[in-house]
């Protein structure tokens, strides 16, 4: 099932060397990303991995399969140098004069908007390296009417995204677009068809969240509630659930020194997770939430409570790249089921 | 735009040794903090760390620095002269104006009683901003005991407890927890009397809970969090509990707040 958003819509065709054309116009201004497939390079031997990277032209991105990464790192990098130092300066990294043109679905562009209420909203400050990043960004959305097994992207509300510069319709070799950002029309040149972007309306799963008003009246309920005891037993603290979230963005901040000149060194950001050991360490030995099933609480409430409670929009997009990567076969999915469940009965009660 | 990671240098005026573990380090600076701010504090190369301002005038600020970590080692090993980088002050201090006229009790264990010196020492200078100041403060040891100059100080103005964990054969003073002291101590007018504890999450939790029984009401009581944070900016989501950032609701909390913090 799929909703039409606007009617009488005019797009253009184009064949993929007209879209490679495009591409390789746009590339004198632009860094180009999209899904890619890495020959090889999966978690297992002969496999591969699909994920973000820079493209040149139409066979490059992949489109069969979800990209095990979401595209955050783009804009907020794995590893980020805030300050190079020479003995007491600190210098601040130039980056690339290009911008920034990502291929991504409604999901993922979704995300990056829960993104900027975390590093551009939240405090008082702008976090300015992920604002200078964020400020190039063209969203190039691909359409997306019948998702993957995993994908719940209706039940969080991120299944549409309408502020795009470009949207894209990719049916084999036939590629249809609708440019709303008119900066792009003078890379894109083809018939002129009509045209209506689509978005996917049902996922093969749904879920429901629970109501953050009942969670409220029943926290200490829920956070005691046994449900989590399982994730302790069978969570093991690996963390690649929060580094394929497209919206986790927690990190550490890292020095380090050049061993042939350690009088120079790096200030970098790096990603954390929640669910790692280390990451409530306070000084002198104590730290929070040493249970697995605790930190699973934790991070699962974020996606579907804190983060809802403070910029009034859930935080997970419903891509289901965590249910994907779980080595234990653990499923957000069910937790947030068996959350709202709990909820509906703790509050009849 | 300005650099919200960028810290700035700030000299090391002295270095006074509180135990073999916790130094305070006197900074040239001009930062005038809310009581109970934080800094983040950094050695490039080595890795920035928060650490609470133990006291300050307009001329200098204090951190009281306990060596346990990769920083707090490097840190120790400076001297006078040397330059430490800070950023901040972030976070919610104590709301003092809010503690005007009224008793004030002040409940703190080991080194959080750091965060709340420079509130007793501004009593100190102002004894009647306030009606009353009681201070309850324990140490694991004699050997670990902060400021010790300046609690002999404050036994001149004000009622204070000094207590430890364990004693040893030259102890002469009192031991046992802070919790143990609460019922007999001499609260005239609960409404009245404004609590403020800071100190490890278990002796926070049973000293509110001790004061409570003396009839303090929750809005009174006052604490403190401790948690790593990286950002200090609502960022890095190390301090993140439930839907709040201790950094920058806290690390002051009010009791009514706080007991919803659960974690």
């Amino acid at each position: 099932m799929k909703t039409v958003i606007r009617g009488d819509m005019m797009g253009i065709e184009l064949d993929v060397k007209s879209f490679d054309n495009a591409l390789k116009i746009l590339s004198k201004k632009y860094k180009i990303f999209a899904p890619v497939r890495l020959k090889g390079k999966g978690s297992f031997s002969d496999t591969d991995l699909v994920t973000y990277g820079e493209i040149s032209s139409y066979k490059d991105i992949e489109l069969s399969e979800k990209s095990r990464y979401s595209p955050k790192e783009v804009i907020y990098p794995i590893t980020q140098t805030l300050f190079y130092f020479t003995e007491d300066e600190y210098k601040k990294p130039e980056i690339d004069d290009k911008g920034i043109v990502v291929f991504l679905r409604p999901c993922d562009a979704n995300s990056y908007l829960k993104l900027d209420n975390i590093f551009l909203k939240n405090g008082p400050y702008e976090d300015n390296y992920y604002k200078r990043l964020r400020d190039k960004v063209k969203f190039f959305v691909i359409e997306c009417t019948k998702g993957f097994s995993t994908c719940f992207c209706v039940s969080t509300g991120s299944n549409k995204f309408l502020d795009y510069d470009v949207f894209f319709r990719f049916d084999d070799d036939k590629i249809t677009c609708d440019i709303k950002n008119e900066e792009f029309s003078y890379a894109f040149s083809g018939k002129e068809v009509e045209f209506t972007p689509e978005f996917i309306e049902k996922n093969e799963i749904e879920v429901n969240l629970p109501d953050i008003d009942k969670i409220s009246q029943n926290l200490e309920y829920v956070f005691n509630h046994e449900l989590w005891d399982e994730y302790t037993k069978r969570c093991i603290a690996c963390g690649r659930c929060t580094v394929s979230c497209p919206t986790c963005s927690c990190f550490s901040m890292q020095d380090i020194f050049y061993k042939d000149n350690p009088k120079c060194g790096e200030r970098r950001r790096v990603w954390a997770s929640c669910m790692v050991d280390g990451f409530t360490d306070v000084a002198g030995g104590h730290s929070y939430r040493q249970k697995y099933g605790e930190r699973m609480r934790f991070k699962v409430m974020h996606k579907i409570y804190d983060y809802k409670k403070r910029f009034g929009t859930t935080m997970c997009v419903g891509c289901g790249r965590c249910d994907d990567v779980c080595p234990e076969y653990i499923s957000f999915i069910k937790i947030v089921s068996k959350v709202t469940d709990a909820v509906d009965r703790g509050e009849s009660k | 735009m300005i650099n919200v990671y960028m810290p700035r240098k700030a000299e090391i005026i002295s270095i006074i040794p509180q135990t073999d573990i916790d130094y305070t380090f006197r900074l040239k600076s001009d930062i005038l903090p809310q009581h109970g701010q934080f800094l983040q504090v950094s050695i490039p190369k080595i890795g920035e760390a928060p650490i609470s301002i133990s006291d300050y005038t307009d001329e200098y600020i204090e951190l009281t620095i306990r060596k346990v970590g990769t920083v707090t080692d490097a840190i120790h090993e400076l001297k006078p002269g040397d330059l430490l980088f800070i950023r901040g002050p972030y976070g919610h201090g104590f709301p003092v104006e809010d503690f005007k006229n009224k008793n004030v009790v002040i409940a703190a264990g080991g080194t959080g009683l750091a965060p709340v010196k420079s509130i007793i020492n501004r009593y100190n200078r102002n004894p009647k901003e306030i009606k009353k100041l009681s201070i309850l403060v324990g140490f694991k040891s004699p050997k670990d005991i902060l400021f010790e100059d300046e609690i002999k100080k404050w036994k001149e103005k004000f009622d204070v407890l000094l207590t430890v964990d364990n004693g040893n054969e030259t102890w002469t003073g009192n031991t046992g927890l802070i919790t143990k002291f609460i019922p007999d101590l001499k609260i005239e007018n609960p409404d009245d009397t404004i609590v403020i504890v800071v100190g490890p999450p278990m002796m926070m939790k049973f000293t509110c809970l001790e004061f409570l029984k003396r009839g303090i009401p929750e809005e009174n009581i006052w604490v403190s969090f401790e948690r790593k944070m990286s950002c200090g900016i609502g960022k890095c989501g190390h301090c993140k509990i439930n839907e709040t950032y201790v950094c920058l609701e806290g690390p002051v909390f009010n009791y009514t707040k706080s007991k919803q913090l659960l974690d």
